[in-house]
């Protein structure tokens, strides 16, 4: 049994949009970071990570997501999270991502105000 | 309060990868027939990975296999979920474990050695009771949530 992550990308004017759906471990996160530095080299610096399709994190797949933070800070761009489960946004409050990456309950609001 | 075992179904693993998932398909399982909210369940599920990840990636067991065992308690009605993920690994204290790196996660990496720290940190923020008993014959993480 293999609980693959499946990652797309939504490219918008100065922001990209990452979607997961499936579990975030570390092949999953090691995904995402892939993906995020690609947008990166592409020169997208605000990203936001849409997990509605994403039910179960681990703390390994978390690590890598607080490494693409700290390349975001590094670069001096933005990552944020939206559309996250109860259990997870409070995971990430647990490991303190949220002081360093906003966390909005939706994608238009999160869109709207990530860009201010 | 009394605290019978209403049910009890153990689960033994081998330590390949995502057999975390595996764990959590049971705990999710047990957590819905004592009709535990959604919310509460996913938290099982995600401490239930962490503790099962921890053992998978850091007890060095020489059998190679995980014993996760589920415990429906109350009397007579259910009322809380115990949850034991044991392993026949070397152990560890917890000088050896972070809690959090220094300036929080952002203040160092979190990868290697912090790993185990952090589960344990995601278990006791998700569970009521959390118990953790470690020594040369392995490592057993007890924890607990009321339905």
């Amino acid at each position: 049994m293999t609980e693959t992550l499946n990652v797309t990308v939504d490219r918008r004017d100065g922001l990209a949009v990452i979607y997961t759906e499936g579990y975030i471990n570390n092949q999953g996160g090691e995904e995402i970071a892939k993906v995020a530095y690609k947008l990166l080299e592409e020169g997208y610096k605000i990203l936001l990570l849409n997990l509605a399709g994403t039910k179960i994190v681990n703390s390994i797949g978390i690590s890598i997501l607080i490494e693409i933070i700290e390349k975001m800070l590094e670069i001096d761009g933005k990552l944020g999270f939206c559309c996250l489960t109860p259990t997870i946004e409070k995971t990430f409050h647990i490991m303190g991502l949220a002081q360093y990456a906003p966390i909005y309950s939706d994608e238009a609001s999160a869109v709207a105000q990530i860009r201010a | 309060m009394s605290e019978g075992v209403l049910r009890e179904v153990t689960l033994a693993l081998p330590m390949v990868p995502e057999m975390e998932i595996e764990a959590s398909k049971t705990a999710t399982a047990i957590a819905e027939s004592i009709r535990m909210s959604p919310d509460r369940i996913d938290e099982v599920r995600m401490a239930v990975v962490e503790a099962c990840i921890n053992a998978l990636e850091h007890s060095r067991s020489s059998d190679q296999e995980v014993f996760v065992t589920f415990q429906v308690l109350g009397d007579p009605d259910p009322e809380k979920l115990r949850i034991m993920v044991k392993d026949h690994g070397i152990g560890f204290s917890s000088s050896e474990v972070k809690e959090e790196p220094k300036g929080g996660p952002m203040g160092g990496k979190i990868k290697g050695p912090q790993k185990r720290g952090w589960g344990l940190k995601i278990i006791h923020g998700l569970m009521d009771e959390v118990e953790i008993h470690s020594g040369a014959d392995g490592t057993t993480v007890v924890m607990s949530k009321m339905r």
